[in-house]
Formats: C-alpha cells, structure tokens, sequence
C-alpha cells in the first residue's frame, strides 16, 4: 500500500458528498439486516432446555453506525488514492523516485536482515521458532508460486506435497535409518513424482475445474495417511522422527556432539539457529531455482501458458510436458519444506496437513502478487508473523485478517507487489543486436 | 521439395472437420506451392479459420489428407505440427500480454530447435520487417495498439523461420492504413525471403490484390480458384464480397 499520502492535485471528478451519503447508507442498511439478527438477538438454551433471549440494540447500533463511518472513510480513502487501475495515482515524480530507490533496496535489505535475525535474537527463542515458521511459509509460496503465480495452474491441494515430503523423510529415518541430507532429495523427488502422477489426469482441465480436482487430491492424501494406521501411525501419527544433524555431527550436548568438537559449551539454541539457517538456505534455494527458470525457455513457456495455451500450442510448446514440470517442480519444494517440517517438529500427524494449509499458502501467493518473488516473501511475512502479533486478539484475529484481505484487494488487486518484472532485458534501448537475444537466453 | 516442377509445399484433399455435429469442411482440397502467397477468401462461418486449425491439428481431421512437404501430417498433435517450422499468427493475435515484447518474440523461437545465431538473426528480420517493435521491445504485449499487436503476433511467428507462414484475419478491427502496412510486409517477406504464405480474411479486396493465387470458400466448401486477378474479376466474387467493400 502507498505509505506516503500523495498530494491531492485539484480533482475535476464531480463525486459529491450526497453519493458517498448514499453510498454509505445502503451498506449501514444491509449492516443493519444482517446484524439484526446475529448480533441484535442473542439466544442460549435455559437449563431445562427451554429458549432464553434477549435483545443488545445498543451493540446492534454501535455496529451499523461503524459501518456507516467506516464505509464513509474507505470511500473517502479511495477517493483519494484511487482505485488501482482505474484511475491514475497521483504521486509527485520525487516520491515516486525515492519510492523506487526504496523498493529496490527491500529485497537485500530483507535478506540480511534474515541472515542476522538468529544473532540479533539470540536469546530469544520465541523470535527464532516464528522465523522459522515464516520461513518455511515463504518457502511453501515460492514453491507453490511456481505453479500457480508462473505457469497459471490454480492449485487448492498444494499441502499434499507438503505432507508427502514429511511423511517421506518420517518414515524413511524411523524405518530405514536414513540421515536427513539423503532424505531431503528424496522427500522432493517423491513429493514431484506425486505431482507428476496428479498432473497426469487433471491437465486437461483448467480454472475451476483443475482447482477442484487438486483440492480433492489434497484430501486423498490426507484420507489415505489417516487411513492406512499400518505404514503411518493414523491419526496418531509418527514420533520420535530423529532430529538433523550438521552433516552427520549431531546438535547434541553428548561428547561427539557439534558444541563438544568446537569446544564450545552447549545450548539448546544451536540447534534452532542451525534449523534457522537450513530452512532459510532451503528457501533461498528455491527463489535461485526459480529465478534461473524464468530467463530459460522453460520459465518462459509457464509464464506463456499462464496467458494463452492456445497461442503457446501453436508456437510449438508441448503443453502437456510444460504443466508437468511446473507441477514437478513446485511440488518437489513442496517436499522439501516437508522434509524440514518433519524434521523440526519431530512429530507428525495428519492435522498438519489439512486444507487450511493449502488456503494459507495460497493466500500467500495471491497477497504477494503472483509470480513475484518478494511479494510473496512479504505477505508470508506479514500472513504469519501478522498473524502471530494480533494472538491477544483471540478470535478478533480472523476478523483483522479478512478485513486486510478486503482491503488490499481494493487497492492492489493484483497483489502487493503486482508488477511483474521482465526476463529478457535490453541493455540500450537503441541497438537490437545480438546481444539482446543472449540476454534473453539467460 | 527439390523437385523443380509444381509440387505443393501444403497439399489438402478431401479434408473433413467437424464441430459435434456441425461439419465445418465438407471435403477440402487445397494446394499451396513453394513460395506463393495463397488467400482463403470467404463469408464469416464459410469454414476459413477451422481450416487454418484443422491444418494445425485441431479440431481434428474427421476425414482426407493434408500434406506438408510431403508428410502426412492429418493426425499429428499440435506442438509437433509447429515444429515442422509451420507458423501461424492467429485470429484475434493472441499475444501474450503481460509479457515483455522481446520475451514474446523469443517465445516464437523457444519451441524449435533454435541456436543463439539464428534468434539473432530472427530478431534483426523481424525489426527489420517492423521498425515500430524495436522501440516497444520492452514494453507489455499487452500495453500495445491493435496494429502493433498484430505486427508482434506475425514478428513472433517469423522468429521460427517458417516455411510455411498462415495468417488468420491479419487486417482484423485495424485501421486501414495500419492494415496496409501488415500487408505491405507480408508482401516483402514473400519477394525477399521467398516466405510461403496462407492468408485468410474477410477483407477480399486487400487479399486478392496480394495474393498469386486464391480460393473461395463457401459453407465448407471451396467453391472457387483461381489466380487472385482472375478471382477480382469474377462477377460471383465482386458481388458476394467486393460490393460495398471497395474503398480503393
């Protein structure tokens, strides 16, 4: 959102106060009916199960007279900046490039404050555990950001992959005795083997249609974990899922332990600082990944195919192998993260992967701006860490939450950072030569 | 292909399509030789465009050939049909509009087998070809005037090297002086490249004048040929399309 309140410049725009009257009235009045009766009349059940109620006219009241002020204010506020895409933004050129300059130093600046977050909050392991929450969100976003912000394909079932890379490493290390860094690209090669085996049957479908279909493939997984007690616990879940070790010294406080062969003494925080970093390499890896994609043919062809298959057809890109490897590839991260997932909690079971997920992720993806990188590392950001600041809020929280959502979607519907930035660059805009095309290529 | 005498480079016979129940082509035959401009000429609904797609694979071929270079190409899919370096800039342009010009370009050259020399040399005939794009090359498909967005859908067909180009409805909803250009272009890329062209459209005058030859295409059925003077002249073909539709 724009934080600077740009000039007003004289507006000829004829929007008087009478339309925002009424415009503010109608939406006191549906307040009004739809307040009525769930917050003017509250019912219990007596003691011997007769119906008591009683009315609250005054909350009901102070209710409607919020929206009737508030839908004044957002009309005034909308006024103001206007509508994205609708009207042009007046912003005065000198703010316009100081928010330019700002907007390129976020993406660096985020990173190193991420590198320093374990050193700064040492001490404070609540910060560190709601870093790494954040972090695996951004990465389950990139990930999912593959299929759905870079090649279009609307996917509702992203947590089957998530569960998939869990349940992988869980099983594999209780099982087998595997360490994590041989679990890790076998999470992912598993967890893309599924999205390839669901990309199969559903890439004839499109928009709602495939939506529907990956929503009830999240659920499949879900069912069949809970399901087969055998080879998953069921609902009780796996336990006891060893913890990960730096490349085979174990985060322990035992004589061969990391701390004891530097001889430093142990702390507990070592292996949280060391789960901090893993997930934010994990996460960086797949922003590389999905970088480096872009300027090749590949990315080229997801982005292609998010606005026009037909035209993609015709140029001779092969649809069905394109929607495969995005599928693949945004599910082999969604793997992964499920293999740090496991690895951190120690325990899982099918609670954590339920739809709820896939809508947060989601929600991720579709705040940052599809296809943006540092959109979606922003609203993982403000989604989870947002989310874990309003907690005094109890149950208001949900309520705070879908009232940003409104909003941002007035203002940016495409997202929080909509623009997408091109991948074949011009070095001078007078001379197309050959080096344009070697650009291009990456 | 090396065979000095006429033999088509596009060769269709008895093709049948159908939509459901609703048969678009009712037995086809149509031949396009090396080097031609060819113009479908023909009322809305005739059939003009399903033949363009059935040439590329969809809807499918319900019945007869179509050759390209000799190969039957009737069942293939789609993507493998462009990759035979057969090109088409589609109805209604379909470029991809949130994508810079430039990446729409390489996109035109991203599905055939392609070196870096050849996508330079792409580019530098399609900037050639359409000056206009150079100075867009890096802005939105989507911020493009109608004009220059067909200019971009022909530019990113080019970038494949075809050997067959098929343009449906170049001249759709542009101004005509815009439209002349596209077609003045087509024109060039056919003397200097010696570029085979199918062009499909509704604009007779403009097509026929530009065309060697052209066919005319009536409820599915192609229902007269001949060389695109031949074709101006017919009374059947000036009354049906010409009529009302001459500006000079």
């Amino acid at each position: 959102m724009t934080a600077s309140a740009p000039e007003r410049t004289s507006t000829s725009r004829a929007t008087g106060a009478a339309f925002i009257f009424k415009k503010a009235l109608i939406s006191a009045l549906v307040a009004l009916v739809l307040f009525s009766l769930m917050i003017g009349i509250r019912t219990e059940a007596g003691p011997t199960g007769q119906l008591i109620y009683w009315t609250r006219f005054g909350d009901l009241a102070s209710m409607v007279a919020i929206v009737f002020g508030g839908s004044i204010v957002v009309e005034l506020l909308r006024q103001w900046w206007g509508a994205a895409g609708t009207t042009i933004r007046v912003i005065p050129p000198p703010v316009q490039t100081t928010l330019a300059v700002a907007g390129r130093l976020v993406a660096p600046a985020l990173l190193i404050f991420a590198l320093l977050v374990p050193v700064i909050f040492y001490h404070q392991r609540y910060i560190l555990d709601l870093g790494i929450l954040v972090l695996t969100y951004v990465m389950l976003g990139w990930g999912l950001n593959i299929v759905v912000g870079l090649a279009g394909l609307l996917d509702l079932g992203y947590v089957a992959f998530y569960s998939v890379g869990a349940y992988s490493y869980a099983l594999l290390s209780t099982n087998f005795d595997l360490s994590f860094w041989v679990c890790l690209p076998l999470a992912g090669i598993l967890a893309a083997f599924w999205g390839v085996l669901l990309g199969f049957p559903v890439l004839r479908l499109r928009g709602d249609y495939l939506a529907i279909v990956t929503l009830a493939f999240g659920e499949i997984i879900r069912l069949v974990i809970i399901n087969w007690q055998s080879l998953t616990g069921g609902p009780n879940g796996i336990s006891g899922i060893p913890r990960p070790t730096f490349f085979g010294i174990p985060l322990t406080a035992s004589d061969n332990g990391l701390a004891a062969k530097l001889g430093i003494p142990f702390s507990p925080t070592h292996r949280i600082v060391f789960l901090f970093y893993l997930i934010l390499a994990l996460a960086l890896l797949t922003n590389w990944v999905t970088i480096r994609l872009r300027r090749l043919p590949i990315g080229r062809a997801w982005e292609a195919l998010r606005e026009d298959e037909v035209a993609c057809r015709a140029l001779g890109i092969n649809t069905t192998t394109t929607k495969l490897t995005a599928f693949a590839t945004g599910a082999m991260f969604g793997g992964f993260a499920g293999a740090f997932f496991a690895t951190r909690q120690g325990f899982i079971s099918p609670e954590s992967f339920t739809f709820q997920e896939s809508a947060l992720v989601l929600a991720i993806v579709v705040l940052g701006g599809m296809g943006s990188q540092l959109g979606v590392a922003l609203a993982a950001l403000a989604m989870i860490g947002g989310f874990e600041l309003f907690r005094g809020l109890e149950q208001f929280r949900m309520l705070v939450f879908g009232l940003a959502m409104v909003l941002l979607m007035i203002w940016r519907p495409r997202g929080l950072i909509g623009h997408r930035a091109p991948t074949v660059f011009l070095k001078q805009s007078q001379a197309i030569s050959s080096d344009l095309v070697k650009e291009g290529h990456g | 292909m090396t065979a000095p005498s006429v033999k088509p480079l596009l060769e269709i016979r008895g093709l049948r399509a159908a939509y459901g129940k609703i048969e678009a082509l009712k037995g086809v035959d149509l031949d396009i030789n090396p080097g031609e401009i060819v113009a479908l000429i023909g009322a809305n609904g005739a059939g003009k465009s399903t033949l363009m797609m059935t040439i590329f694979g969809r809807p499918r071929a319900r019945a007869g050939q179509i050759r390209f270079d000799g190969r039957d190409i009737t069942g293939m899919a789609t993507h493998e049909i462009a990759r035979l370096r057969i090109a088409q800039s589609p109805e209604g342009r379909r470029i991809f509009p949130r994508m810079s010009v430039a990446e729409n370009l390489q996109m035109g050259a991203d599905a055939t087998e392609c070196s870096e020399a050849d996508r330079a040399t792409g580019l530098e005939r399609v900037v050639t070809l359409f000056p206009r794009l150079k100075e867009r090359m890096a802005q939105r498909g989507g911020t493009l005037s109608g004009g220059e967005q067909q200019m971009l859908a022909i530019g990113r067909a080019l970038m494949s090297r075809p050997r067959l180009l098929m343009l449906d409805e170049p001249s759709l909803g542009l101004a005509p002086l815009v439209a002349r250009q596209i077609f003045d272009a087509i024109r060039t890329l056919n003397r200097q490249d010696g570029l085979t062209v199918l062009i499909v459209e509704q604009n007779a005058n403009h097509a026929l004048k530009l065309a060697h030859r052209g066919y005319v295409m009536v409820n599915g059925l192609i229902t007269l040929s001949g060389t695109g003077n031949e074709l101006l002249q017919r009374p059947e073909v000036r009354s049906a399309y010409l009529e009302g539709g001459r500006r000079g």
